[in-house]
């Protein structure tokens, strides 16, 4: 088990490299920071002075291998916007999305592993046309759209919810929450379905059910466990994607996340910020990526043996 | 249907010489993914030959027709209303058409040629070749499309070119990944040993051998791309970093609705439905495609309704 653990940590640890070196070079390329912030009428004197005050007058190598060593002190610079440290704007803003999408998974998996087994325990029936349909239209909505119709019915017209904004009580997070969930909900249900359908008509449930297991242990017992691999891998991706629907969903409600923070620095070229908030986004999903592959090597004991591609 | 056009009878769904259903006689069993099918033909014809028909009609201002509701009262072009400045909602609906399936059909065919191409080249040769494609797929993947697309489109300027690129270079990973999966599945059988054996080269394997096979999956999982890069573009025209004004596609223009949403919900509304209606359809299709392209499954599709109602326990696959 440790040593299928060292080698996904290994061979997960590469890509990390690729995008945090893809995110320096990609942030350098958005344009020059100087002309942004300093005004039209500064003087070269000036620019030459903030450009050489932040590094930026270095050539790119240099540029890089600095960040690089005090990446290994944790240093991750100062926001240009605000003079803060890079990682505390980061850390403040992460809880934030966290929580949202940590909520977010935990009801999708829940749900679409109930109604999932509903639907695929009779295949065609009146539950699984209702969940095909229902997930269907989930996981072709668009998330913004879906958003907007929300504040439209329940903020402007019924006047329940919030528009926007996390001060407030529980109802604050409905509508955010709501948002991010349709898309992971309803490509999950649709694997699930698919898995358990499978999984019900393969010849280890008729053993089950032919040495007496009740239904209850046939369908969560056996065939779900058989089932949640394919939908782990997918949850897993949809996890990653919730990043995408966390930038829409934050700025719409104007959630204080890290989806915001991204979108902000990259419009004010604040690198340091940017940096900072990939590093942390890759490093969950680095993290993550090792706890889908333990759950893998839990749930089959075929996985632990051999080290997957 | 029991025999084909060839006159050859079909015995069993895995006789490799006798022909399969036709794909027309499987749509027509099933009666969703036949609406599904003329919904985003609609969809297709409008984007190709409305921008044509309707003129300059998607920006020909009005100022006395602001925001007017959808109605009967005002012609063709005022049934779904008008926005802020009095053009119609279902003329720039129809441009808009265009636009994001400009967007979404070349991007989708990008990532489906090069996805395909290297990861069917990836597993046939395995070894090295193979884990080299799939860490920089697991690169791509492991980073959120929606922010690579940000921050690209921020460097470079946001024209449609541009967005095609990105939104092609995002969704290849799915292709490499099914492909390579498949093919390297298929490598180890005997036709493609007797085809090596016989001194074919190896591109000439993949494609005549190895791409037939392969081709049915990855155009299911095409379809299902297509819904995916539909709503990117339209989260990125959403954000003000995709479609630019005075261009117009379906995302931009709920952008666009939303401050008037207490005022206009049309403007925002409806473009949206657009959207949701395509996708699902591509959705339903992509679901039929899928049980149409699988030899073992394919049999429920030419079954009479129904009969189709089976419990679970009964097998699937054993017709």
């Amino acid at each position: 088990m440790l040593t299928f653990l060292r080698r996904r940590v290994v061979s997960s640890a590469i890509p990390l490299v690729f995008v945090v070196l893809g995110v320096f070079c990609l942030a350098r390329l958005t344009g020059n920071p100087v002309n942004l912030y300093l005004p039209l009428s500064a003087t070269p004197e000036q620019r030459a002075e903030f450009a050489a005050a932040h590094g930026f007058d270095q050539p790119i190598v240099t540029q890089l291998a600095d960040y690089l060593t005090s990446l290994l002190v944790l240093d991750f610079g100062e926001s240009l916007r605000t003079g803060q440290p890079a990682a505390e704007m980061v850390l403040a803003a992460f809880p934030a999305t966290l929580q949202l999408a940590g909520v977010t998974m935990l009801i999708a998996i829940a749900g679409a592993v109930l109604l999932g087994c509903a639907a695929a325990y009779r295949p065609n029936s009146l539950a699984d046309r209702v969940a095909s349909i229902l997930s269907m239209t989930a996981a072709s909505i668009p998330d913004f759209w879906f958003a907007i119709m929300g504040v439209l019915v329940f903020g402007v017209t019924l006047e329940w919810l919030p528009t926007s904004g996390v001060s407030g009580g529980p109802e604050v997070w409905i509508l955010p929450i709501a948002t991010l969930l349709i898309r992971p909900f309803g490509v999950l249900v649709q694997v699930v379905r698919g898995a358990m359908v499978t999984a019900l008509a393969a010849p280890y449930t008729k053993v089950a059910r032919s040495k007496g297991a009740s239904e209850k242990r046939v369908v969560f017992g056996h065939a779900l466990r058989n089932a949640a691999m394919p939908a782990l891998t997918v949850a897993g991706d949809l996890t990653i994607g919730l990043v995408n629907g966390a930038v829409v969903v934050e700025t719409i409600f104007g959630w204080p996340g890290i989806g915001k923070l991204m979108i902000d620095s990259i419009l004010q070229r604040d690198f340091a910020v940017l940096q900072a908030a990939v590093l942390i986004t890759a490093l969950t999903i680095f993290a993550l990526n090792i706890l889908i592959d333990v759950c893998y090597a839990l749930l089959d004991s075929r996985v632990r043996q051999t080290v997957p591609a | 249907m029991t025999t084909t056009p060839g006159g050859r009878r079909r015995r069993n769904p895995s006789g490799a010489r006798t022909g399969p259903p036709r794909w027309w006689t499987l749509l027509g069993g099933d009666r969703v993914a036949v609406c599904a099918a003329v919904v985003l033909t609609l969809v297709l014809l409008t984007a190709l030959l409305g921008p044509l028909l309707i003129g300059d009609r998607a920006i020909r201002q009005d100022l006395d027709a602001s925001l007017r509701p959808p109605s009967l009262d005002h012609g063709f072009f005022g049934l779904l209303g008008t926005d802020v400045l009095g053009r119609s909602v279902l003329a720039r609906l129809i441009e808009a058409a265009g636009t994001t399936l400009s967007v979404a059909v070349p991007a989708v065919l990008c990532s489906l040629v090069v996805g395909s191409a290297v990861g069917m080249w990836a597993g046939y040769h395995g070894g090295r070749r193979e884990s080299v494609a799939m860490r920089v797929a697991d690169v791509i993947l492991s980073f959120p499309s929606l922010l690579l697309a940000v921050v690209v489109l921020y460097v470079f300027e946001p024209s449609v070119a541009n967005l095609v690129l990105i939104l092609a270079i995002a969704r290849v990973p799915i292709y490499l990944r099914t492909a390579r999966a498949e093919s390297a599945e298929i490598r180890s059988r005997l036709f493609v040993d007797a085809a090596r054996t016989f001194g074919t080269r190896s591109g000439a394997t993949i494609v005549r051998h190895i791409l037939p096979i392969v081709l049915p999956t990855l155009l299911t999982v095409a379809t299902l791309d297509f819904c995916f890069v539909m709503l990117t573009e339209s989260s990125l025209s959403f954000l003000g970093i995709g479609i630019q004004p005075p261009e117009v596609s379906w995302g931009l223009m709920v952008a666009q609705g939303r401050q008037y949403l207490q005022t206009a919900w049309w403007i925002a509304v409806l473009p949206g439905v657009a959207i949701v209606m395509t996708t699902v359809s591509a959705t339903i299709l992509a679901a039929w495609a899928r049980l149409a392209t699988d030899p073992a499954q394919r049999w429920r599709l030419t079954l009479p309704r129904g009969r189709r109602r089976r419990p679970a326990t009964t097998g699937e696959g054993t017709p």
